[in-house]
Parts: structure tokens; C-alpha cells; sequence
């Protein structure tokens, strides 16, 4: 078997193989739904219909994928670079935290100038902390995947110390969750009485900002560049380091603005379940958007789409929600085997 | 008691030893595959998959020897969707590392919230017990560490031999070395560079998983969310600490298990002055910092993650 390169193909074939790749995933999951005992076809309709079937449906899909447009994006940055960020997850929980430090109470300012205030300084931190295994990498050659791996259990434990010290809501009776941020450092709600907020908003405005930054910019021309061919980038006079420092604070900053959004436009409050591994989920969304940070809006959507669905699914039908983290990475799987599938043929013999 | 006495206990050490047992096997399941040119993310999910397979045999009326061995046809299976995707296909080993990890995470909790809908909290099984070898566990500290553990510990200490044994000194070992190393020397020899890298990534998952079903039929007796909680990855940066080679990694493990007891004891002596997530954070920062001190003389095997065609240069 070998694998023979063919010209691209057009932009409406490329945008048919995300298609394939999730009817593929539907295939196969559904033998997991037969196992259970269910119809397929009915566990996805009930999952399509809970994810849009209303419009409570449909906002709760927006709100879930608010999160994940951030940490989809940060991806798609540092992977776009060949920088592999598997840390979102701790970013966004710093991001969380430097919202609640700023945003209960010790910076009395206007909303307008207090939520800026505190995107910057959260984007920072996120930023800082990719840094780390950054430098590392570029330094002291020390792959990245397991050191932002491993700061995510790192930073988790931290935050947990925080919340049950420093940042512990005295009014929390003895619950683990900070304080509730004050209305100043709180982003608008989009509809009045539903949870869809601002951070949406943002999410959306970011990801034309990256694509921006990723089509039309130098920066966004080096990265592309290193993550294709660092040698090469290298050879042309492109300061391949300095760049991944670039990329890194880029996707560190992205990744912790998922945590202040959740803090700021939904939950209010800083808690140890801010997140069930929206930090890990933007791998999958960066990846089924192929790494394109308009095409992040669209999979965030989706793969939110899919968790909102399966837990309306769940308490219909008899089938657990986990058949949602199944699809999803089943997806990533099948797309990643879609996209060689865009730029080679296979030759068996 | 001081915090210094504690290194001289045998019960420390007997839980040191204990404690590096899942690793054991997991570091050499990832050695198998790194030193055949495949990094394998996939161990955190295939350890959790495992973890559940071993211990839902055993809970199932299957014997515990059943257990390990269906655990291990569970990680060869995810092993071989790891290998299918990045050996043939060549497709990024980080990308598809991570998508083993949560297709067999997401597949563990589903299959387990199937078999198990109604239950709060975790059933129980019959574990392994400690069986004391004759004579050498009656060797003070040394020997009642590493004499009085449970049979799938003494089958760790054979596999790190075993894995040490094939990989220097049989001619499959010499194959897998030299397809992490060159592997056009693999093909030019007649011998099939993807065959070897896929039978190396299917036997290392396989262990890797004895190492989850470790946790739940030796070391606990039953299976919980999360139980993995980072084993997987501490498990890579081992390898790397180990150089690639079987006893250096061995004895990183243990090393590792042995500061992993510690911090548990000392969280017990410190009175709760420090917080607990403090001690629980060190074997991660440990981890990294391992990483940092043998970055410098780190030589990985040189055609790691680099994906081979034949016929291309």
C-alpha cells in the first residue's frame, strides 16, 4: 500500500470531506446505539432535535459552543504552527481565575473599562502559561505535548487550592467556589431571561480577528510557514523560535478567554467543574474545521451541538450521553483520515 | 514519626513498589512503541480502557488472570487503530495519539454507564492478594519490598526483563530498534518496516492497558472515572527519563513511585499547614522536571514520529 499525492482539490470538494467524516462517525457509532439496545435513527433525531429543535435548543447549542470557539481557536493556532498546545484546558482555568481575582470586587471601574481591563490581563496569564512549555521546547528540546499535559492536572490542583483558600466564597457554605464576580465585570446577557451572553459575541469577533491575523498578516504568514516546514522557514530567514513564542502567546491568550467567558457571561462564579474538558473538545473543533478559524465557528457549533443533544437524548431514550464524547472523537479519527484522503491517493500495490 | 525514618520503613517501600507497577508496564508498553518510531498518546485512554476491561471481566465471574489478559487484547486492539491510522497512513502522531486517548476514554465511561446503569457507587471484585516468595521475603526492608507484592507485580519486574531481553538480544528486537532508528536498513534487510512498527504498537498498548487493569484487579478492586488521572502521560515523560532503555526506565518508575509514597506520607506528617494539593502537584512538576534534567543528553530514537514509505528516501 502507498500513498501518491494528487492536486488539490476544489474548495467545494474540500468542504464535502467534513461531511463524509461525520456520516462516517454517524455509522459507526450507531452500532454503539444498536448495542444499547436503542434505533439509531431515532437516539439521532431525539440528539438533533435537543440540539435544535427550539429555540431553547438552539441557544443552549450557541452558549455550549461558546467556549469551545475559544479553545477551538487557540488550537487551531498552535497547531497550525506545529505547536502542540494540549494545554487549553489549563489556560482556561487561569483565565477563570484572573476573572474572578479582577472581577470581584478590587477594581471598582465602569463595566467598559473593567471587562477590558480584565480581558487583557486574563489573556496574559493564559499566554504566560504556554510560555513555559514553549521556551522548554525551543530552549531545552522538551516536547510540549507532555509538559502542557501535565500543567493541566498541575493547574487544577492549583485552582482547587485556591478555591478552598484565597479565593474560598465565604458565603460558599464550605462548598469549594469563589465569589460571585461583581454586575461591573459581568458580560450582558444577548437575550434578555436566556443564558446566551456576550461571550458569544466575542468568540465570533476573535475568530475573524485570528483569520485575519492567520491570511493577511507577517505573523500569521510565519506561522504557517514554520508549521509547514520549519527548515525551510528557517532557511528563508524566518526566526522560527521567536515565532513559536508568537504562536504561543496567541493560542495561551485565545485558550483563556473560554474562562472568562464561562466566568463572566455564564456561571459568575469561579468553580473546579468551570469546564468538563472544553480544553481537550477544541482539538476535535480545530481539527474538524481544519485548522481554519472561520471554519472553528462552524464545528464549535456542531460538536456543541452534539453534547446539548445527547443529554436531551439521554433522559428520553436509554442510551448514555457518553455516546457524545464517543462521537466526537470518533470524528476527530475520521476526519483527520479525511483530510490525507484530500491530498493523497491510496494504491493498494 | 520523622520524615526521614520513613525511607527506612519496609511499608514504604512495599507501596512504592506497589505504586510502580502500573507504571512499569505502561513504560515499557510506550518504550516498545517509541523505540519502533511511533510515539503513542493514545496510553492515558488505553490505560483507562484497561483499567475497566480488566476489572468488568473479573466482575463479570471471569478469573483475574482472564482479566489482565482481556485488558490486553483491549489495548492491542486500540493499539492497532493507532498503528492503522499513523503507520500506513503516516497521519500526524499527536493528532491521532490524542484521538485514541478520547475514543477509548469516551468508549470505557459509555460502555460502563451500559453494563452498569443503575449503580452509584462502584462494585467491588476480589483482587489480587500478596503472595510472599519463601525465604526472600523474609530479607529485611529489600525483601519484604519486593517479595511480599502481588503476582501481577513480579509480572512487571519479568516484563521489564522480557522487553530488555527482545530488544537487545533476539532479531526482532534488532528490527524493531532499527525501524525507530532507520528503518530503510529494516526494508533493505527484506523485513516489513510497517509490519514490525504495527506489531510494536499493538504488543506496547497491550501493556500499556495490563498497567490500567493493574490499578483495578491488584492495587484497588474496583473502577472509577478518572482513575488513570495523568498516569499515562507521567508514563512518556518516564521513557524519556529512562533514555529509552528498559532498566534505566525501570528504575526511573520506581524512583518516581518512591517520591509518589513519600509525598502521601508527608502530607499525613505535615498536619495539614501545607495544602494537600500542594503534595499532589509534585509528582506532575516532578515529571516535567525530570524532563528539563535529561533534555540536554536526551537521544531519541532518530526516526521518531517521522512516518516511512517504502521506497522513499
Amino acid at each position: 500500500m502507498r500513498l501518491e499525492p494528487k492536486p488539490a482539490p476544489s474548495l467545494a470538494v474540500t468542504l464535502l470531506f467534513p461531511l463524509a467524516a461525520i456520516a462516517t462517525t454517524l455509522m459507526l457509532t450507531s452500532l454503539l446505539v444498536l448495542a444499547a439496545g436503542a434505533s439509531p435513527l431515532s437516539v439521532f433525531y431525539l440528539v438533533a432535535k435537543g440540539a435544535a429543535g427550539s429555540q431553547f435548543a438552539l441557544l443552549e447549542t450557541l452558549t455550549r459552543a461558546t467556549p469551545l470557539i475559544f479553545t477551538g481557536l487557540a488550537i487551531a493556532v498552535a497547531f497550525r504552527a506545529k505547536l502542540w498546545n494540549i494545554g487549553a484546558e489549563a489556560q482556561l482555568y487561569i483565565g477563570g481565575v484572573v476573572t474572578v481575582l479582577l472581577g470581584t470586587g478590587a477594581l471598582p471601574l465602569p463595566s467598559v473599562i473593567l471587562i477590558p481591563v480584565i480581558m487583557v490581563a486574563v489573556m496574559a496569564a493564559g499566554a504566560l502559561l504556554l510560555l513555559g512549555p514553549a521556551v522548554l521546547k525551543t530552549r531545552f528540546g522538551v516536547d510540549e505535548v507532555v509538559t502542557t499535559l501535565l500543567l493541566n492536572f498541575i493547574v487544577l490542583l492549583f485552582v482547587s487550592m485556591l478555591l478552598q483558600g484565597v479565593l474560598k466564597d465565604p458565603m460558599g457554605l464550605g462548598w469549594p467556589q469563589s465569589q460571585k464576580v461583581i454586575a461591573e465585570a459581568q458580560l450582558p446577557r444577548l437575550i434578555q431571561g436566556k443564558r446566551l451572553h456576550y461571550g458569544f459575541v466575542i468568540a465570533l469577533a476573535s475568530a475573524v480577528l485570528v483569520w485575519v491575523v492567520m491570511k493577511k498578516t507577517v505573523l500569521g504568514y510565519e506561522m504557517r510557514a514554520v508549521g509547514h516546514n520549519s527548515e525551510g522557514a528557517r532557511f528563508v530567514g524566518i526566526l522560527v523560535n521567536r515565532t513559536l513564542m508568537k504562536t504561543a502567546l496567541l493560542s495561551g491568550g485565545l485558550a483563556a478567554l473560554a474562562g472568562f467567558s464561562e466566568v463572566s457571561g455564564l456561571k459568575g462564579n469561579l468553580t473546579l467543574d468551570l469546564s468538563p474538558g472544553y480544553g481537550y473538545t477544541g482539538i476535535v473543533v480545530a481539527m474538524l474545521a481544519m485548522l481554519n478559524p472561520l471554519g472553528v465557528i462552524a464545528s464549535a457549533v456542531f460538536v456543541a451541538g452534539i453534547f446539548v443533544g445527547a443529554d436531551a437524548m439521554s433522559r428520553a431514550a436509554k442510551v448514555p450521553s457518553y455516546i457524545a464524547d464517543v462521537m466526537v472523537a470518533t470524528s476527530l479519527l475520521t476526519m483527520v483520515v479525511a483530510i490525507l484522503l484530500t491530498r493523497f491517493r491510496i494504491r493498494w500495490r | 514519626m520523622d520524615a526521614l525514618d520513613i525511607l527506612f520503613t519496609a511499608s514504604f517501600w512495599v507501596a512504592a513498589i506497589r505504586i510502580a507497577s502500573p507504571l512499569i508496564f505502561a513504560t515499557m508498553g510506550e518504550l516498545i512503541c517509541e523505540r519502533a518510531g511511533v510515539l503513542n498518546l493514545g496510553i492515558e485512554g488505553i490505560m483507562t480502557a484497561g483499567a475497566f476491561a480488566g476489572w468488568f471481566t473479573v466482575y463479570s465471574g471471569g478469573d483475574l488472570w482472564a482479566g489482565v489478559l482481556v485488558a490486553a487484547l483491549v489495548g492491542a486492539m486500540f493499539g492497532l487503530l493507532h498503528a492503522t491510522l499513523t503507520v500506513p497512513l503516516g497521519l500526524s502522531q499527536h493528532v491521532v495519539g490524542i484521538g485514541v486517548t478520547l475514543l477509548a476514554t469516551s468508549l470505557t465511561y459509555f460502555t460502563y454507564r451500559l453494563a452498569l446503569p443503575e449503580v452509584t457507587s462502584p462494585p467491588k471484585i476480589e483482587p489480587f492478594q500478596p503472595l510472599p516468595i519463601p525465604g526472600l521475603s523474609s530479607i529485611p526492608v529489600v525483601g519484604e519490598a519486593l517479595f511480599t507484592q502481588t503476582p501481577l507485580t513480579y509480572l512487571a519486574f519479568v516484563s521489564v526483563a522480557a522487553v530488555a531481553w527482545i530488544l537487545y538480544r533476539t532479531p526482532v528486537g534488532l528490527a524493531v530498534r532499527a525501524a525507530g532508528e532507520n528503518p530503510s536498513a529494516v526494508e533493505a534487510q527484506g523485513i516489513s518496516v510497517t509490519g514490525i512498527r504495527m506489531g510494536a504498537v499493538a504488543v506496547g498498548s497491550a501493556l500499556m492497558a495490563v498497567g490500567g487493569a493493574f490499578l483495578t484487579i491488584s492495587a484497588f478492586n474496583s473502577f472509577f472515572f478518572q482513575m488513570i488521572n495523568g498516569r499515562g502521560w507521567i508514563c512518556i515523560a518516564l521513557v524519556v527519563f529512562g533514555s529509552w532503555r528498559p532498566g534505566k526506565a525501570l528504575i526511573g518508575a520506581i524512583l518516581f513511585a518512591a517520591f509518589d509514597a513519600y509525598q502521601v506520607r508527608l502530607q499525613q506528617i505535615s498536619g495539614g499547614i501545607v495544602p494537600y494539593q500542594v503534595f499532589l502537584m509534585m509528582p506532575y512538576a516532578l515529571s516535567i522536571l525530570a524532563l528539563i534534567l535529561v533534555a540536554r543528553r536526551a537521544t531519541y530514537p532518530k526516526a521518531l514520529m517521522i512516518p516511512y514509505q517504502k521506497g522513499e528516501r
